[in-house]
């Protein structure tokens, strides 16, 4: 009993110097602190704060149930606080690790008892009721804060040749039972530094960004342009201020537009985004883009792994990383305690089953996941000095005005262009438009009458002079007989419903400018020429020679159309509907485009009056100078 | 030197305003508005013809080494327009943006 009642003391001590007992709970230095302790207590150091300064091997955990049992006889006590061993060792050999990085130590993770093997009794002895206490300790302290724990994420890989120990032998047994039963086990991300954690992506996490990144670019060594990535963040549900300062870490170079590793971290930082974690102040060393590109295989050759296995993996991955994105997007900012206990309870099944519940598919994906990492910790030094280089780099923009421009534009950069702006000098096109309607008022009109017993005609000649794309088209049949204006009425339907290849130019023309001005564009616009309705715009002045050109053209195409197959009579009343409908757009859009240029012209009228006004001030004044 | 940072809209509402030592943002606001005015006139002096060409030549409102804040300013401004997610009209929250300005204003404060 003397034996545990100094254990006992020794851990009062190593939470009252570490600081715990101060500040109420252990924070992560506070837990340093303990481990540090208790690693100098292991080694036979008095525990004092100075004894942390030596250089220590790293306190070791055992628990071994047959011991345990023999020594206090409380397997109940042992169960319920060795299951937080594991998870404590972890985190130990996290932080012990980001204290002493270049210490290669031997760490060890704590057997479970069904594998502690039974070591020579003296040093096992000695390690047990260490391990108790600190298990005790551990409960305790759970209890008071949880929180700060789980929070840390503890992810290691316990590797590194076991050194320096007492009684090497055993640890080292241990230590190969542990690592192959940690691999399985304790699958996290491989990393050195633990505050990397939440910021390195897996090799399963690449690929699905990488995926992602395909399905919207084919071309994984292009772009994918700014408002295409937002369109898809935006499906993530993240808010726009967030989303947008994502953006501002992600897109390292400042270009409006995501590289398949610009696309990664963005992709990532959301993802990281909506498991809880706050978002960095910077981009982190492992989501910079020469790092990913460096630590990643090359897009390329990606893909050809990919289309290989693109077909088979796809069932199996997408829909278990769709679901994790759903779940991502169904528990929304899930609290950073609940994912550590999900890291936890990996290690930990049996014990948390209510917390594994809620997030077992997730743990699952990250445990599968973290299995097959990269093997990049060599490249962590090299690259995060790149990678820190880079951040001080020169912005890589030239300083004159137009390049800053030409930023703003590529900024910009719409997927489609924006709709061509209208002709503010539409002067001619309006007069044009007269000259188009008119014809095509008097066919509405002449709609009305009764249907020919045959199709209209082909497009009148003049747009036949105008066009030669309509030569092919004179070739179609027209009847001979009909009046001038009927003529012109089918003429216009027909064009109408001129199908595949035909185009009716002036109907279309008409729609084209009016598709300027309106975004309806029913009709196919064409890339006519506009000179010709400028040419026009000449001879607007004549409405009636206007009336009379289509006229007097009719007759042409009357008498050169040759036959055609007398297609449905029935169609004619629909072609006629059609006709007015369309006719009736053509007007609605001449009208718009009417009135705004009335309004422009207005505007201009106002401003020479101004500069005339200002002009003749000018000239009073000059003028008593000059009669001087 | 550089106690107040503006960046106004089009419509004269500020997207972005910054002031040291003294949070007294509301009489640097004036200020910025009278300056905009005094832009304003020189505009209207010029006449329309010169409208369309690129920047106009003001006049010195500011001393020459100040163009390299501007500049700074400038390229910082592109930076956040470049922003897919930032819908021009809103206030620039941009903390990329915000440590640049800070970093000037004390710099040559």
């Amino acid at each position: 009993m003397g034996f545990s009642a100094w254990f006992f003391l020794v851990c009062f001590q190593i939470t009252e110097l570490c600081g715990a007992k101060r500040v109420g709970y252990f924070g992560p230095t506070q837990f340093y602190i303990a481990l540090k302790l208790i690693a100098a207590a292991q080694s036979g150091l008095p525990v004092r704060i100075e004894s942390i300064k030596c250089e220590l091997p790293l306190p070791r955990f055992m628990m071994s149930k047959t011991d345990a049992e023999i020594r206090f006889g409380n397997p109940a006590e042992l169960h319920g606080t060795k299951v937080q061993i594991p998870y404590l060792i972890t985190e130990k050999n996290t932080f012990k690790r980001m204290d002493d990085e270049d210490k290669q130590q031997e760490t060890q993770s704590p057997t479970m008892s069904p594998l502690a093997s039974p070591p020579s009794s003296p040093p096992h002895y000695q390690r047990v009721p260490l391990s108790h206490g600190y298990s005790k300790l551990r409960s305790s302290t759970e209890q008071m804060h949880p929180a700060p724990y789980e929070a840390r994420q503890p992810l290691v890989q316990p590797e590194g040749p076991s050194s320096g120990a007492p009684g090497a032998k055993p640890p080292r047994h241990q230590a190969s039972l542990i690592r192959s039963f940690s691999v399985e086990r304790e699958p996290h991300d491989n990393n050195s530094n633990y505050l990397d954690e939440p910021w390195r992506i897996t090799e399963e996490q690449r690929e699905y960004y990488v995926n992602q990144f395909r399905s919207l670019q084919p071309d994984p060594s292009s772009f994918i342009s700014g408002s295409v990535a937002k369109n898809f963040f935006t499906k993530s549900k993240l808010s726009i201020p967030e989303l947008s300062y994502i953006w501002e870490l992600s897109d390292a170079d400042c270009d409006g537009a995501l590289t398949l590793p610009e696309f990664c971290a963005a992709f990532h930082l959301i993802v990281a985004r909506k498991n809880g974690y706050p978002l960095p102040e910077g981009l982190p060393p492992t989501l910079q883009p020469e790092y990913l590109q460096a630590a990643f295989p090359k897009p390329k050759r990606e893909c050809s792994l990919f289309d290989s296995y693109s077909e088979s993996m796809p069932a199996n991955q997408q829909p278990r990383e769709l679901n994790r994105m759903e779940k991502l997007s169904i528990k929304d900012m899930a609290d950073f305690p609940v994912l550590a206990q999900d890291v936890t309870s990996d290690d930990n099944q049996e014990q948390n089953k209510t917390r594994l519940e809620q997030n077992k598919t997730r743990l699952a994906l990250k445990s599968t996941a973290d299995e097959a990492l990269p093997k990049d910790m060599s490249e962590d030094p090299a690259t995060s000095k790149d990678s820190n280089s880079l951040k001080a780099r020169p912005r890589s923009r030239s300083y004159s005005s137009t390049s800053i421009e030409e930023a703003m534009k590529r900024g910009e950069d719409p997927p489609t262009p924006p709709p061509r702006p209208q002709k503010t000098h539409s002067r001619a096109s309006s007069l044009d438009l007269n000259k188009v309607f008119q014809p095509s008022v008097p066919a509405t009109k002449s709609g009305l009458l009764p249907p020919p017993p045959a199709l209209p005609p082909r497009p009148c000649p003049s747009q036949i002079s105008h066009h030669n794309v309509n030569s092919e088209r004179s070739a179609q049949p027209k009847p001979p007989i009909q009046l001038p204006n009927y003529g012109d009425f089918r003429l216009q339907k027909q064009s109408e419903q001129a199908s595949e290849a035909e185009i009716h130019p002036q109907l279309n023309r008409a729609p084209s400018q009016a598709a300027d001005n309106s975004p309806t564009k029913k009709d196919i616009p064409y890339s006519q020429p506009p000179s010709k309705p400028i040419r026009r715009k000449f001879r607007p002045e004549n409405p009636a020679t206007e009336n009379q050109e289509p006229s007097s053209t009719v007759g042409g195409p009357a008498s050169a159309a040759t036959g055609k197959p007398h297609a449905a009579v029935q169609k004619q009343s629909s072609k006629q509907k059609k006709a007015i409908q369309t006719a009736i757009r053509k007007n609605k859009e001449a009208n718009a485009v009417l009135a705004r240029l009335n309004s422009e012209l207005q505007q201009q009228l106002k401003e020479v009056h101004q500069e005339r006004i200002a002009l003749e001030n000018q000239l009073e004044q000059l003028r008593p100078v000059t009669v001087l | 030197m550089a106690v107040c940072v503006a960046v106004i809209a089009k419509e004269n509402y500020p997207l972005y305003i910054r002031s040291i030592p003294t949070e007294n943002e509301l009489k640097f606001h004036y200020m910025v508005h009278t300056s905009l005015d005094v832009v304003d006139e020189k505009i209207s002096a010029m006449g329309k013809a010169l409208v369309d060409q690129r920047e106009l030549y003001l006049g010195l409102l500011y001393p020459t080494e100040d163009y390299k804040m501007f500049r700074k300013l400038h390229n910082s401004y592109t930076d956040v327009m470049c922003n897919p997610f930032y819908n021009p009209g809103d206030r620039i929250q941009s903390r990329a943006f915000d440590s640049m300005v800070t970093s000037m204003m004390i710099q040559v404060c």
